[in-house]
């Protein structure tokens, strides 16, 4: 029980890191139509600058300032870059994007080194959120913060204890990926900008007769998307490890949120990275095979069958390659995705 | 006017992306401060002689800040090596080749090396990576008689490069897994609180190997030792460990043995110190670009380490640590590089040629002096045979004071296992030249 509880709350955290991480690409692509490659570039972007600012101002104002750096950053390439090859179509968006993830790369090795920083979160969240006591004796209990020694130690021979702390950091990860896509729904849903964003995208032509300037309301998009992405990267950054191979360790995770979830579907997006992170972190619980399954359904293979390391590979040992699994699998029987309206 | 502006505004872009890119290539490959490069002309036979090696690694990508600190180490020690640093007064020339960590980039850079008419290739990160080297250079060397090349291994570390695919233009000088589990299992053997162990690794050769040799060793030295539990992840796909610790967790283990490298070992100790796991680890690889710094202070007396040396090795190699950290503020882990450079002179002095055929021919069987203690070429299968040491994590200071990452940590000894208890049989039969 105690490690289910534990295994489910790991899952939802890290399905809603995913989230943080992909509503930014999601957020650009169902406005602006343009798949940006260079997105988990800005999560590390995020990640760097968050670490230099808080050397000089702490975690919290870093926490603020970091994502708007990168914001910034972000607006300042589509007004410069991108909006230059808009017209061309789509090919040369994707194409320009991709070469950008490619100099941050290098821009960050250049600035920051290229090896791991020691970026800590704050002392308030280094510590566990809340520690499951499982007591053999006296079953399932929960304690806020870290549990006294006494409690994790058993007495008696007899009686087993095991104590598992749930980190800080991760509870407030949650946290804010539910404030992120409350805000970000609330925005879009219920503000006179959300209505412009939105009406921008199918009709741009009236919302421009109508006065409101249609390139910067993308430009600003664009930039919000980049400020999320760097948003989670200062807590992806302080809660993993920052490292110039972040970005490439989640940039093909979070097309599979995308494209699964539905293009363009920031619903899709959170039901996708929340079935993700869940999926992988039960699958690597069980160490069922194909060559198990086959003799629990009263099959027998022989033996030669069941030594090939095809039939011998687990449940466990695929878990983090089970999400390419999945999106290829969307691909064929619901192209559009779990929630999405768009067609291809 | 408006088009002209823009195509000059998208080359200036292409133009400062590109520079940065190029920038960023050229860095590791500069040789360090020119002033300083001249070493002394050595007094030995080949007094002059150029020796250019090619060291086929990654630079680039996951792996890339661990290539990127040995080609470092690779630059400063032909420095140190070159001239009268080594007996055949030969000069060390190395340059770098980017192979992504994939074993078909490595086959296009190693006949990038010999276009170039390199004779001498170093390769390390890689277990893949090496057994297709080793395959290209065996099928070179046949054909090509007269333009045989070297291959000199720092730290792949499967043993089937010494035993069934061994081959006479392979030198390992790391220790393979069979000889690292054989300490860390002598080890293991006398620590009595260890009761259950689990296997944790990556899928592919080197992690399969790693929990082959571990069941082995720990079978034959602590029976009494129950194997909890076993599980491969594929390399270098997981972000998130707390699964794999919850399970570890849940299995009851007070162990676990790993073979993990790079974010894989670093992301795993670090979910380990967050969900409350406090078991111990031993590894092979804490002490890589990343882990320390992932470690931090709260791995402490709970990590070890099997290898051929630590941040504290004393004497010479403390001058030459402090001078890599002062000169690149990077720490200089890979101590193969220095047994390289010391059998390559030797063996050229003594063969009187930097023909890699009479090269090859006087390193079987040789015997230098290193910062250890003397160590030896194996002659039946060119494995290296030396000394191996067991440390653990802990709060650098006293005898130990080199901190690596600046983490206020170091590796101390706890074990030293001489030659001969870490050396393992082989099967290799070798085929030479003529």
């Amino acid at each position: 029980m105690e490690f289910f509880v534990i295994s489910m709350l790991n899952g939802l955290s890290y399905g809603l890191l995913l989230f943080m991480l992909s509503s930014g690409l999601t957020l650009i692509f169902s406005m602006m139509g343009v798949l940006n490659f260079a997105h988990a570039s800005f999560y590390m972007l995020g990640a760097y600058l968050g670490y230099t600012v808080s050397r000089f101002t702490g975690f919290w104002p870093a926490l603020l300032l970091a994502p708007i750096v990168v914001g910034g950053l972000g607006a300042v390439f589509e007004r410069l870059c991108l909006r230059k090859v808009h017209k061309y179509g789509h090919v040369p968006e994707l194409l320009i994007t991709f070469g950008l993830s490619y100099v941050i790369i290098e821009l960050v090795q250049l600035v920051w080194g290229r090896i791991a920083l020691e970026f800590h979160p704050p002392a308030i969240l280094q510590g566990p959120a809340f520690t499951l006591i499982n007591n053999s004796a006296q079953g399932l209990s929960l304690q806020w913060g870290a549990a006294p020694a006494q409690l994790c130690a058993a007495a008696d021979a007899t009686i087993r204890v095991v104590c598992s702390p749930f980190p800080a950091t991760r509870g407030f990860m949650m946290l804010v990926a539910l404030v992120m896509l409350g805000s970000v729904w609330l925005l879009l849903t219920r503000t006179r900008i959300g209505l412009v964003i939105q009406a921008a995208l199918t009709h741009p032509e009236a919302v421009e007769a109508l006065g409101h300037n249609v390139p910067r309301v993308f430009m600003l998009v664009f930039g919000a998307g980049s400020a999320l992405a760097g948003l989670a990267g200062v807590i992806g950054g302080s809660t993993f490890l920052t490292e110039p191979a972040m970005a490439a360790t989640v940039g093909s995770v979070i097309f599979v949120v995308v494209v699964v979830g539905g293009m363009g579907s920031l619903s899709g997006a959170f039901l996708a990275s929340l079935l993700i992170g869940v999926l992988q972190t039960f699958a690597v619980a069980f160490d069922y095979s194909l060559g198990t399954l086959a003799q629990q359904l009263g099959v027998a293979p022989g033996s030669a069958l069941l030594s090939s390391s095809y039939v011998k590979l687990t449940l466990s040992q695929v878990a983090p390659i089970l999400p390419y699994l999945f999106l290829v699998l969307i691909l064929i029987f619901r192209p559009r995705g779990l929630l999405g309206t768009r067609e291809g | 006017m408006q088009y002209a502006i823009r195509h000059v505004t998208v080359a200036a872009i292409l133009a400062l992306g590109g520079a940065g890119f190029a920038v960023a290539q050229q860095a590791p490959a500069k040789p360090a401060a020119p002033a300083k490069a001249a070493a002394p002309a050595g007094s030995g036979p080949l007094s002059g002689e150029v020796v250019k090696l090619v060291r086929i690694d990654p630079l680039t990508g996951l792996l890339g800040p661990v290539g990127v600190s040995q080609g470092k180490g690779y630059q400063f020690f032909a420095e140190k090596f070159s001239g009268a640093g080594n007996p055949a007064g030969v000069k060390f020339e190395v340059t770098l080749i980017d192979n992504k960590l994939s074993p078909a980039e490595s086959l296009n850079a190693l006949k990038a090396a010999l276009d170039q008419g390199v004779r001498y290739i170093i390769q390390g990160n890689g277990s893949s990576v090496a057994l297709a080297l080793v395959d290209a250079v065996n099928k070179h060397n046949e054909r090509n008689p007269g333009k045989e090349v070297l291959y000199l291994n720092d730290s792949a570390v499967d043993p089937d490069l010494t035993n069934s695919k061994c081959s006479f233009w392979h030198f390992r000088f790391d220790a393979d897994t069979s000889m690292k589990m054989e300490a860390m299992s002598s080890f293991i053997a006398e620590q009595k609180d260890i009761k259950n162990v689990y296997i944790l690794g990556q899928n592919y050769s080197h992690g399969v190997q790693v929990a082959k040799y571990a069941k082995d060793t720990l079978a034959r030295k602590r029976p009494d030792i129950k194997i909890v539990g076993e599980d491969l992840h594929p390399l270098a796909q997981v972000r998130d460990f707390a699964p794999y610790i919850a399970k570890i967790k849940a299995s009851g283990a007070d162990t676990v043995i790993t073979g993990n490298w790079g974010s894989d070992l670093s992301l795993l100790v670090k979910a380990a110190n967050e969900g409350g796991y406090n078991g111990k680890f031993f590894t092979y690889y804490a002490g890589v670009t990343g882990t320390p710094t992932a470690l931090g202070q709260n791995g402490g007396g709970r990590v070890y380490q099997v290898a051929y040396n630590h941040y504290n090795m004393g004497g010479q190699m403390d001058k030459w640590m402090t001078e890599f950290k002062q000169k690149y503020n990077d720490d200089f882990y890979t101590g193969s590089t220095i047994r390289i450079f010391e059998t390559l002179g030797a063996a050229m002095a003594q063969a009187k040629s930097t023909d890699p055929v009479k090269v090859a021919a006087a390193m079987e069987g040789l015997k230098v002096k290193s910062f250890n203690g003397e160590v030896e070429i194996r002659k039946a299968d060119h494995q290296l045979q030396q000394p191996l040491y067991v440390s653990v994590w802990q709060k650098a200071g006293g005898k130990y004071p080199y901190s690596p990452e600046n983490t206020g940590m170091t590796l101390v000894p706890v074990k030293e296992y001489p030659n001969y208890v870490s050396s393992t049989p082989t099967s290799c039969q070798m085929k030479r030249p003529g």
